[in-house]
C-alpha cells in the first residue's frame, strides 16, 4: 500500500478581486473574498489521484491547517476522491508565517504516520511564496522534488518524476518517502457526483459541535458524533496543536519570525503611450532612451 | 468563476419551486435505497439537496471547463481518416470531465451504476451543457440511448449495456433515419435477417445521418419482417462497433460542429434484437424519440440563455450616439422580448419534464402495484407528456431560433463576423427545429391534444388558482381568459368544419395558442411565487397577445385559398 497525504489550503479568491478586497491598513480582508480551494493544490490532490487511478492500493488523504470551515475544502478532496480527510485546527496557529505554518504540518504528517509520499500545491495565491513545501520536507527530514509536472514511476524503491525547470524540463528519481510540490501541468478532476452526495455530510468535531447547543453535554455528544460519523466514512478527523504533538513556542504568531514592517497599497497609473515608428531611425531613437532612463544597460 | 448553474437565477428558481415531491417519492421508492447505497437520499429534502449540489457541479463544469473550449471545438471539429472518425481532444476532455464529474448515467438505476435522478433534473444538465457547447449536448444527451435499453431490453441486456454507459466507457448512437426515410420512419429498408441455425441476427443496409454513428453501441430501428412495408414490420435491434459496420462519410454541416454525424453502411454486422419484434418504431423508437424531443427542447434552452446573454451584454456595452445601445427603445424591446421567450421556454420545459416524470413513474407503478387510482393517473399523464412534449419543442425551438437571430441584429455588423460567438449560436441553433421531428411534425403531434382538449383541467386548475389570487396576476389571468374563450371558439371552428386539409394547415395556429394560453398561466403561477416575475409573466402574454390574436383571425376566417390555389402561386 502507499499513503500520500496531500497538504492543501483554503484562500482567498484572489483573482477575483472585489473593490473592497484590502482592508485599510494593506492586509487581506479575507471576509469580503470568497474562501476558494488554493488552485495549485487541486493539481496536487489530481496527481495523487492519479496515482490511485494508476497503482494498486493507493490511499490518498487530504489535510489542511486551518480554522473549523476549511473542512469545506476537505470536503472538496473527499468528492474529486481523496480516501480520508484530516483537519488540524486550533487557535495556537492563528498567524502562522511560513516556518510556523511547515512546523505544524510536519507535525501533522508525522501524527498521520506511515506515508510514502507527501503532495503540495507549489504555492498558494494569497501569499505566493512557494516556501512551505519544502520546508515540511527538511522538517521530516525526506527528500523533495518541487514543480513536479507529472509522476513517470513509482514503486515501493523510488518515484521518477518530471518536474519543470527554467526553459525545459528535468526527470529526477528519489527514493520514498519523499515530498513533491506540484505545478499546474494536470486538469484536476470534477467533483464526483455520487462522492458530492455523499460526503456533503462529511464533517469534523468542531463543524459539529458548533451545531449543538449551549446547554449540551458537548463531550459526549462529540464522542457519540465521532464514533457514528467514523463507521460511515464521514468524519473529518480534527488535531488540535496537542494532538499532533506541536510545541506551543513553534506555533502561530509566536513561531513565526517574519514580521512585516510595512505594506504599501500601490496604485498603478496607466500613463501616456508613445508611438515608436517601425523603421531603423524609430527603433534606434527607442533604445536610446531606454538606455538613456537605464530601462536597459 | 463560472458555474451556469448558480450564475442562472431562473433556473434555480425552476428547480427550488417545483413542487416536485411526488415524483421524488416515487422516483425514490420511499427512500429506501438510502439503506443500500450511501449517496441515495434518506427524505425529500436530502433529494432535492443532491440535484441541487449536482447541478452545481455540472454547472461549474459546463462554466469552467467546457464553455471555454467551444469555440476551438466548432473550429476544428472532429477528425476523419480511413474511415475512422477521431473527436477533437477539447471533446474528448469535456466528456472525460463529465464521467469524472459521474453523470453518464443520470437517470439510470443506481445498481446499473447510475444517480436514479428524474428527467426533469438531467434535463437542467443538458440545458447547461448546451448552453456551454450545443454540439456536446448530442454526445451527453445520447443518455436517451441508455435509458431505452433500461425500459426494454432484458436484463442480461441491461447488465451488460448500462454500467458501461453510466462509467462512460460506452457511448451510443440511435440509427434511424435512411437516405429516404426521414420524417417517415415507416419507411425504413435496413435489413434485419435471422439466421435460421443460430437464431444470431445480421443488419445490411445505410443509415444516414446519424449522430455520433462512430459510437460503440448502436440502437438500429430495422425491417425485421420480410414482405412488409410499414412500421409494424420494424424492431430494434442493439449492435456493437464492429468492422463491419462501416462510417462512409461524416457530413459537413452548418452548425453543431463538435459532433460528427455520418452515414453507416451495415455490411451483416451482428445485432442482437432488443425488446419484443414489430414493436420496434410503434413502441420503442416513439418512446425514444419523446426522449430526444425534451432534450432538443432545452438544448435549444441552453443556447437561448447563451445567446441572450451575448447579446444583452453586447447592447450594454456597445455605444453609439453617445450612449449604450440598449437605451434605445427599438434594441431594449428586442431584449425584453428575448428574456420573456426564453423564460417562457423555460418554465413550459420543466413543467413538461415534470409530467414525463410522473408519466414514466406511473406507468411503471401501474405495472408493479397496479390500482385503478394508479392506472387512471398512469393514463392522465401520458396524455399530458404527449402533447406537451411536442408543444414545448415547438416553442423552444423557434423561440431559441429567434432569440439567436436578434442576437447577431443586436450586434449589428459584427454578429456576422467569426470573432464573435454570436454567429455560432445562430448555426448551432438552427438544427433544433429540425431534427428529432421538425416543428411541422410537433405540431402535427401536437394537434390531436389540442382538439380534444388535453389540457382543459389543467388549465382550470391554474385558472382557478390565480384568479383568486386576485391583484396583478388575477387580472392579467382575466386577459388569458379572454384568449380562453376565443382559442375555444377557434378550435370548434375547425372541428365543426370537417376538412381534413384545413385542419392541417391551421395545425400550427392552434397549437401556438394553446401554447400561449398553457404558459402564460404558468408563468403567472410562478409570478405568484416571486414577484419579481410578475413583469416577465405580462410581457409573454402582452406580447403573445398579438400574436394569438393573428392566429385566431386566420383561424375564423375559414380562408382555405391556400389549399386551392397554393399550386398556382408556387408555380408562377
Amino acid at each position: 500500500m502507499y499513503k500520500v497525504i496531500v497538504f492543501v489550503k483554503q484562500v482567498p479568491d484572489t483573482k477575483n478581486v472585489t473593490g473592497d478586497a484590502m482592508k485599510p491598513d494593506g492586509t487581506v480582508n479575507r471576509a469580503a473574498l470568497p474562501a476558494i480551494f488554493n488552485p495549485e493544490d487541486l493539481n496536487a490532490v489530481e496527481l495523487a489521484l492519479q496515482l490511485k487511478d494508476r497503482y494498486e492500493d493507493v490511499k490518498v488523504v487530504a489535510a489542511t491547517m486551518g480554522p473549523p470551515n476549511a473542512a469545506k475544502v476537505l470536503r472538496d478532496a473527499l468528492c474529486m476522491g481523496a480516501d480520508e480527510a484530516v483537519l488540524l485546527t486550533d487557535r495556537a496557529f492563528a498567524g502562522s508565517d511560513t516556518l510556523a505554518t511547515s512546523y505544524a504540518l510536519h507535525c501533522v504528517a508525522k501524527k498521520i504516520g506511515d506515508f510514502d509520499l507527501v503532495l503540495c500545491g507549489r504555492q498558494a495565491i494569497d501569499g505566493d511564496t512557494a516556501q512551505v513545501g519544502p520546508q515540511i520536507a527538511e522538517k521530516l527530514g525526506i527528500p523533495q522534488i518541487s514543480y513536479v509536472q507529472e509522476v513517470r514511476e513509482l514503486s515501493k524503491e523510488k518515484i521518477v518524476a518530471k518536474r519543470a525547470i527554467e526553459g525545459g524540463y528535468e526527470v529526477l528519481s528519489s527514493p520514498l518517502p519523499a515530498l513533491l510540490t506540484v505545478v499546474d501541468a494536470n486538469t484536476p478532476r470534477p467533483r464526483n457526483a455520487k462522492r458530492v452526495m455523499k460526503y456533503k455530510k462529511a464533517m469534523g468535531r468542531s463543524e459539529f459541535a458548533s451545531t449543538l447547543p449551549a446547554d449540551a453535554d458537548k463531550a459526549s455528544a462529540v464522542a457519540e458524533f465521532e464514533k457514528k460519523y467514523a463507521e460511515k466514512g464521514l468524519l473529518i478527523t480534527e488535531y488540535t496543536a496537542a494532538e499532533a504533538g506541536a510545541d506551543p513556542a513553534r506555533c502561530g504568531l509566536a513561531g513565526s519570525p517574519t514580521k512585516v514592517k510595512q505594506i504599501m497599497s500601490v496604485v498603478l497609473t496607466a500613463g501616456d503611450f508613445k508611438n515608436v515608428e517601425p523603421t531603423e531611425a524609430g527603433v534606434s531613437q527607442l533604445i536610446h532612451e531606454l538606455i538613456t532612463d537605464h530601462t536597459l544597460g | 468563476m463560472s458555474n451556469f448553474y448558480t450564475d442562472n437565477a431562473d433556473l434555480v428558481f425552476t428547480l427550488r419551486n417545483l413542487d416536485f415531491e411526488e415524483v421524488v417519492t416515487l422516483r425514490e421508492k420511499g427512500f429506501k435505497e438510502a439503506e443500500k447505497w450511501d449517496f441515495a437520499p434518506v427524505d425529500y429534502a436530502d433529494a432535492m439537496d443532491n440535484y441541487d449540489k449536482v447541478l452545481a457541479v455540472v454547472g461549474e463544469v459546463a462554466g469552467e471547463r467546457i464553455a471555454p473550449r467551444a469555440r476551438q471545438v466548432d473550429e476544428e471539429g472532429p477528425h476523419f481518416e480511413n474511415n475512422t472518425v477521431t473527436y477533437h481532444p477539447l471533446t474528448v476532455q469535456n466528456l472525460k470531465d463529465l464521467a469524472d464529474a459521474g453523470v453518464m448515467g443520470v437517470m439510470l438505476a443506481r445498481e446499473y451504476g447510475g444517480l436514479n435522478f428524474p428527467n426533469t433534473v438531467y434535463t437542467m444538465m443538458t440545458e447547461m451543457v448546451s448552453r456551454a457547447d450545443a454540439s456536446l449536448q448530442n454526445l451527453f444527451g445520447l443518455q436517451d440511448i441508455a435509458e431505452t435499453i433500461s425500459e426494454f431490453g432484458d436484463e442480461d441486456q441491461k447488465k451488460r449495456f448500462l454500467p458501461r454507459f453510466a462509467a462512460g466507457e460506452a457511448d451510443g448512437a440511435m440509427d434511424l433515419t435512411e437516405p429516404d426515410s426521414g420524417s417517415d420512419l415507416q419507411s425504413v429498408r435496413l435489413k434485419a435477417t435471422q439466421d435460421p441455425a443460430t437464431g444470431k441476427w445480421y443488419l445490411n443496409g445505410m443509415k444516414r445521418f446519424i449522430t455520433n454513428g462512430c459510437a460503440k453501441v448502436h440502437l438500429v430501428l430495422a425491417r425485421s419482417e420480410a414482405g412488409t412495408s410499414d412500421g409494424r414490420g420494424l424492431s430494434m435491434f442493439i449492435c456493437e462497433k464492429t468492422p463491419e459496420l462501416v462510417v462512409r462519410r461524416v457530413e459537413h454541416k452548418m452548425g453543431i460542429h463538435g459532433v460528427a454525424t455520418v452515414e453507416l453502411q451495415y455490411n451483416n454486422v451482428p445485432a442482437e434484437l432488443c425488446g419484443q419484434r414489430r414493436r420496434g418504431l410503434t413502441r420503442y423508437v416513439m418512446s425514444l424519440m419523446n426522449g430526444a424531443r425534451v432534450a432538443i427542447s432545452a438544448q435549444a434552452v441552453g443556447i437561448a440563455e447563451a445567446s441572450y446573454r451575448e447579446a444583452r451584454k453586447y447592447a450594454s456595452e456597445r455605444e453609439q450616439f453617445k450612449q449604450t445601445i440598449d437605451n434605445f427603445p427599438a434594441v431594449y424591446d428586442m431584449l425584453a422580448r428575448m428574456k420573456a421567450k426564453l423564460t417562457a421556454a423555460r418554465t413550459l420545459l420543466y413543467e413538461t419534464t415534470k409530467c414525463v416524470d410522473l408519466r414514466f413513474l406511473y406507468n411503471h407503478l401501474a405495472e408493479s402495484a397496479p390500482s385503478p387510482e394508479v392506472q387512471e393517473k398512469a393514463k392522465y399523464y401520458t396524455r399530458l407528456a404527449a402533447i406537451l412534449t411536442p408543444m414545448s419543442k415547438a416553442y423552444s425551438t423557434e423561440s431559441a431560433n429567434r432569440i439567436c437571430y436578434d442576437c447577431i441584429q443586436i450586434h449589428g455588423g459584427t454578429g456576422y463576423m467569426h470573432d464573435f460567438d454570436a454567429e455560432r449560436y445562430y448555426r448551432d441553433v438552427r438544427i433544433t427545429n429540425i431534427y428529432e421531428g421538425t416543428t411541422q411534425l410537433q405540431h402535427v403531434a401536437a394537434i390531436g391534444g389540442v382538439m380534444q382538449r388535453t389540457l382543459d383541467k389543467e388549465i382550470g386548475i391554474l385558472m382557478e388558482k390565480i384568479k383568486a389570487a386576485g391583484g396583478e396576476a388575477a387580472s392579467l389571468a382575466e386577459k388569458i381568459a379572454s384568449m380562453y374563450e376565443k382559442h375555444l371558439e377557434s378550435v370548434k371552428f375547425v372541428a365543426d368544419k370537417k376538412d381534413a386539409a384545413y385542419h392541417d394547415l391551421r395545425a400550427k395556429n392552434l397549437v401556438e395558442n394553446e401554447t400561449f394560453i398553457f404558459t402564460g398561466l404558468l408563468m403567472l403561477r410562478d409570478a405568484l411565487k416571486d414577484n419579481r416575475r410578475m413583469v416577465l409573466a405580462e410581457r409573454f402574454i402582452l406580447d403573445s397577445f398579438h400574436e394569438f390574436e393573428c392566429n385566431w383571425g386566420a383561424v375564423m376566417s375559414g380562408d382555405d385559398s391556400t389549399i386551392r390555389n397554393h399550386r398556382s402561386v408556387i408555380d408562377y
